[in-house]
């Protein structure tokens, strides 16, 4: 018999919303032991129907039809108290921000604890013990610390393990887990799927696993089911669906997931268009009258090139110093040491002035699509600041923002709008229309595509390759995401704690990796070996 | 939703609007509705409201019409509250801008100024400025303005800093723009919503700041106001109440339709309310 | 940092405060129009002529500007505050006399109104939407529009002319001798007016405040934690919630001190009660500068010891700030 069997669920979202209902005649069934993965991208409805199911749904939407069954009771319409008694205890959740799921002023234990006394289980020192064993079985270090830590103590995988333990307090019989390993690094994240995996192997729960990332359902999905606005495209066992995949949608999803597929080696020019010498950047943070300030080398004695119409791809986790390393080599952060070569001409040592005449050499594209162009301010006005800034008549300078637009793919037409009438993706091809407008050397594109649904990732990256080829651009691509630097760079730079841990082709770097920390980053790359048996098939 | 289909849709707010538009008009049309000046002795004193026709609030303690004091009276508090309010605008929007803006010394030597503008009690700061500075409306609006400055400062800081780190600064800045004219063109713009609902609360704050000064006897002793009626009537009240009581109502109405109009922008501007109910 | 390092690190930021603002005065005195030595004495005759010369050779009104400073600057650290000729006794005097009753009237202010101003803003959010919450926000918003001075003088007449429930005016029955347990009933007596009505807008200040942060704080992450955990609606409140909202009000109501002081201005004058407040007023007819400006930089004091006391409420309320400072 299955734990939960959600029949025919449609949710309604209140008046005026883009569309009448998040979810439309959903049906789904876990069973014990089994790991649902829900995929989708945002707006598919695919953490509304967690949240029905939890009776979390935010105010204004309603569940309209169909019900969830669970031991033999529709969730949906328990009454309140028999809700609450459910929630926590026969079914858990955990959430995607670790850094804001805690409660900042509760110490872990107490919010571990606090489980216990919702549900009226145990003396307060028994609680304090399952909490420790709890502590323990995620494998958080020195539980007897930990229990007494706040959260802004915690890494944000450390408190992604507090959670796992809060909602593991009660052993409930399915765990809902909603984007848990988003906001997290790759060697955290696969850290997090594994103990998933441990914990319902040793506890025989089921989990119901909501993602937008088919390499984490390559890595723990039994089962999967694919949604899009609302309604299920696609369901099967996840060898199926991920090898086979009948419905265009979950293709095209697939194909957009940038695959361990390595392009053709490029011949690349002599000629460097960025050349980065023994670069430095050391913050110092807190000092003050009492104390010594903390040292962060954010990078360190870095040295790397890029060659003219070549991709190189800056790999890291966060605080590897790989965007402080951008920002140095555009000069929006003052290095402490080193030069920045950009034409002949060392950035890193120009005065503002002469610095201000040498900016649109090299130009920066944005990660946050949201925050990368003035609410205010007209498109036109976004891309033709800078050349009229560098003297470049206005006439001109319209004209060939307006031919930038087409070529980005947006139409002349969107010269005159603002930035809030269009999407994240449109908002990044505008970023690059503005960033070519200054007739760069070397475009820096910073987590360019990571805010991005992996369909419109995949567009964005196309256009990139384009351009690459058709203006033969030089781009230094930081990123995240090894996948993604596969698709589209010519050679990678792994950074590590502000180091530079290794260099090379992409070639060498996916196939013969020579350092053990780009082994374990291409490990931790989730679907890394579904990735490998595509590459080898 | 745009800006006006929000605020006109909040029922607070467009009473606010009607209340003030009235109050604006009252204190326009002063001369015009009322013969006699606030100052001129027209019947009795202590004339209760209603007692002699075309006195519907009656007499003061020197036997001036209360009903054209209190318009006149509404000229001043007018007046005061949106010079004040202006010049505090000038003092601080540039101070926290500058501080936000450039950081290190720049700020730090700003907040220290600000913050210690901060400390001192406001109201008490009022009294000894325009104590010294003899009373007049412009020593009253520049002692209002003086210690109102202090929270605008801090509000502009805040928000030019959380301005300021969004990447389109970057990009300005990438694009070759001087400090100054990204400051200006590309920072401040966004700052100017949080600025107009706070300068709209300021108003009404200086309101009740000037009726206080002239209820202590700091008014301007050439122009009619609110407080100076209250205070002039305080030793009076165990027998002519309705002399403290109707500058009071109209002291109330007006803030309070200012701070109607200030919630009021403050909703219509910031609508993350309306971000609710997304898939 | 220790708790004492912070401590000493804000006394003297407050030593420093205070300096500056004897420096503020000092130029004050001297910005009034008029002979500083005239301004000094008083008007409407209460100095002769020997008196001015006297206190020109004092306070060095004849020497350097910078010696001048110096002087009275000292003076204001050996806690000298001039001399009141009207009242005809030190600044300092008259001040130490009257600041029990100040401390008295904004502490019990300051008590009633964070504490019902909290406890009607966590109703207001529970409730939020519905008839109470709008009677609430909509008092709240009334209170904050009425000026203190004319709220103080109807509550006088309401409940002191028309009822005679309270006293209105004073802080204890002239003549009527009571000792022990009978004055102290009859100063409490005294006092619910005037600390009710300089109360009640810091009231709405603090329950409009602790309103919206309870409904801010109620959308955060955490909070969907809690309510996943099976905890009941009651508990998240208090426990999730409303500690997290309070941090915000602390902040305020510390910045509040200054106004609250400003507020027993009016409320002193209303009430005639004896405190600082009334003397500053007192000394404004009589153009009392010494007197005006010494009551100044002793409401600023208390501020300040009032910030200082918030901050170490708020760094035990908020695990975060010491150890991140």
């Amino acid at each position: 018999m299955s734990t939960l069997a959600i029949e025919h669920l449609t949710i309604g979202l209140p008046e005026g919303a883009d569309r009448p209902f998040a979810v439309e005649d959903v049906s789904m069934t876990i069973d014990k032991g089994q790991i649902l993965c829900v995929v989708g991208e945002s707006g598919s409805g695919k953490s509304m129907t967690a949240n029905a199911l939890m009776g979390l749904l935010p105010p204004g939407v309603t569940v309209k039809a169909g019900r969830a069954m669970f031991e033999s009771r529709d969730v949906i319409r328990l009454p309140d108290a028999e809700k609450m008694a459910l929630r926590g205890a026969q079914i858990a959740m955990i959430f995607q921000e670790p850094m804001t799921a805690l409660n900042p002023l509760m110490r872990i234990g107490d919010q571990i604890a606090e489980v216990f006394a919702a549900h009226d289980r145990f003396t307060q020192a028994e609680r304090r013990k399952k909490a420790l064993d709890l502590i323990r079985e995620v494998q958080l270090p020195d539980p007897e610390k930990i229990i007494r830590a706040y959260p802004f103590q915690l890494s944000g995988g450390q408190r992604q393990r507090a959670m796992i333990a809060m909602a593991l307090a009660l052993e409930p019989k399915l765990l809902i887990a909603d984007e848990p390993t988003t906001a997290l690094d790759v060697t955290t994240q696969a850290q997090i799927l594994k103990l998933i995996l441990d914990l319902r192997a040793r506890r025989g729960m089921a989990v119901m696993f909501i993602t937008h990332d088919f390499g984490v359902v390559a890595e723990i999905a039994d089962e999967v089911i694919v949604m899009r606005t609302g309604k299920v495209v696609e369901r099967g066992p996840a060898r199926a669906v991920l090898q086979d995949p009948q419905h265009e949608y979950t293709k095209r999803l697939l194909e957009a997931i940038p695959t361990g597929k390595l392009p053709p080696a490029r011949a690349l020019s002599e000629t460097p268009a960025l050349q980065i010498k023994g670069l430095r950047k050391i913050y110092r943070t807190g000092g003050g009258m009492f104390r010594a300030p903390r040292e962060v080398r954010a990078v360190d004695d870095v040295s790397l090139s890029v060659a003219r119409g070549e991709v190189l791809g800056l790999v890291g986790e966060s605080g590897s110093g790989k965007s402080t390393l951008g920002r140095t080599a555009v000069r929006l952060v003052t290095p402490d040491a080193g030069q920045v070569l950009v034409g002949g001409v060392d950035l890193a040592a120009l005065s503002d002035e002469d610095l201000r005449r040498q900016r649109h050499k090299v130009q920066m594209v944005f990660q946050d699509p949201y925050a990368s162009l003035n609410p205010r301010q007209r498109i036109i006005g976004a891309i033709t600041d800078g050349p009229i800034a560098r003297g470049i008549p206005r006439r001109e300078a319209e004209s060939r923002a307006r031919e930038l637009l087409e070529i980005v793919g947006l139409g002349a037409d969107a010269a005159s709008r603002f930035p809030h009438e269009f999407s994240g993706g449109q908002r990044q091809r505008i970023g690059i229309a503005r960033a070519l407008a200054m007739d760069p050397e070397l475009i820096i594109a910073d987590e360019a595509v990571s805010a991005l649904d992996v369909s419109i990732q995949a567009q964005v990256l196309d256009l990139l390759r384009d351009l690459r080829e058709k203006m033969g651009l030089s781009i230094l691509f930081i990123t995240h995401d090894l996948r993604v630097a596969a698709q589209l760079c010519d050679r990678i730079a792994v950074m590590q704690k502000g180091r530079l841990v290794e260099i090379g082709t992409v070639h060498e770097i996916f196939l013969n990796p020579t350092e053990d920390y780009t082994r374990q980053l291409l490990a931790a790359v989730p679907g890394a070996d579904w990735d490998n048996q595509k590459v080898l098939a | 939703m745009s800006f006006w289909t929000r605020f006109r849709s909040n029922t607070g707010a467009m009473i606010g609007v009607v209340l003030l538009i009235a109050v604006i008009a009252v204190a326009l049309f002063a001369p015009l509705i009322f013969e006699h000046s606030p100052w001129q002795m027209v019947q009795r004193p202590f004339l209760a409201p209603f007692a002699v026709d075309g006195l519907p609030l009656g007499t003061d303690t020197l036997g001036r019409d209360v009903a054209s004091q209190l318009a006149y009276g509404a000229r001043v508090s007018l007046l005061v509250g949106l010079v004040s309010t202006l010049v505090a605008l000038l003092i601080g929007v540039p101070l926290g801008a500058l501080a936000g803006f450039y950081g290190g010394y720049v700020d730090e030597g700003a907040m220290r100024f600000t913050e210690f503008f901060q400390t001192i009690p406001n109201f008490a700061l009022a009294i000894v400025l325009v104590a010294i500075f003899e009373p007049s409306l412009a020593s009253i609006t520049l002692a209002i303005a003086i210690v109102s400055w202090p929270p605008v400062a801090r509000l502009v800081r805040a928000e030019v800093m959380s301005v300021r780190k969004r990447e389109f600064v970057d990009a300005a800045t990438l694009a070759g723009l001087s400090k100054p004219r990204i400051l200006i063109r590309q920072v401040l713009p966004n700052t100017v919503s949080p600025i107009i609902v706070m300068a709209s609360l300021m108003v009404a704050t200086a309101i009740l700041l000037e009726s206080s000064l002239s209820f202590l006897g700091l008014g301007d002793p050439n122009a009619m106001s609110w407080g100076y009626m209250i205070g002039a009537a305080r030793t009076v009240i165990r027998s002519s109440w309705w002399l403290s009581f109707f500058p009071g109502i109209a002291i109330i109405i007006t803030v309070l339709a200012l701070n109607l109009i200030g919630e009021g922008l403050n909703d219509a501007l910031n609508p993350h309310l309306s971000r609710k109910g997304r898939a | 940092m220790s708790v004492f390092a912070i401590i000493a690190a804000r006394l003297a930021k407050a030593a420093l405060t205070l300096l500056c603002i004897a420096v503020l005065n000092f130029c004050l005195l001297h910005a009034a129009p008029g002979d500083p030595a005239v301004v000094l004495a008083g008007e409407a005759g209460a100095a002769d002529e020997q008196m001015i010369e006297q206190l020109r050779e004092r306070f060095g009104l004849d020497q350097p500007f910078g010696v001048q400073l110096w002087k009275y600057v000292s003076g204001v650290a050996q806690l000298d505050l001039g001399y009141s000729f009207r009242q005809g006794a030190p600044v300092i005097e008259l001040i130490a006399d009257r600041l029990p009753a100040t401390l008295l009237l904004t502490g019990a202010a300051f008590v009633i109104s964070l504490v019902c101003g909290i406890a009607l803003g966590v109703a207001a959010a529970a409730r939020v939407g519905k008839p109470q919450d709008s009677l609430l926000t909509t008092f709240a918003l009334l209170f904050y529009a009425t000026p203190l001075y004319w709220a103080a003088l109807m509550a006088v007449l309401v409940f002191s002319v028309w009822l005679g429930w309270l006293p209105g005016f004073g802080y204890e029955t002239v003549g009527a001798g009571y000792t022990g347990m009978a004055r102290i009933i009859d100063i409490a007596q005294h006092l619910v007016l005037p600390a009710l009505t300089l109360g009640l807008f810091f009231m709405a200040v603090y329950m409009r405040m602790t309103r919206a942060s309870m409904l801010e704080v109620s959308t955060a992450d955490f909070v969907k934690t809690a309510r996943a955990k099976g905890l009941s609606d009651a508990v998240i409140r208090r426990r999730h919630i409303l500690r997290n909202a309070i941090l915000p009000v602390v902040t305020l109501a510390g910045l509040q001190a200054g106004q609250l002081i400003g507020g027993a201005v009016l409320t002193e004058t209303v009430f005639a009660w004896p405190g600082i407040g009334r003397l500053m007023f007192e000394s404004l007819a009589a153009r009392d500068y010494n007197t005006i400006l010494g009551v100044f930089l002793v409401s600023a004091a208390m501020v300040i010891a009032f910030n200082i006391v918030t901050d170490i409420v708020y760094r035990l309320v908020d695990p975060r700030i010491g150890a991140r400072a």
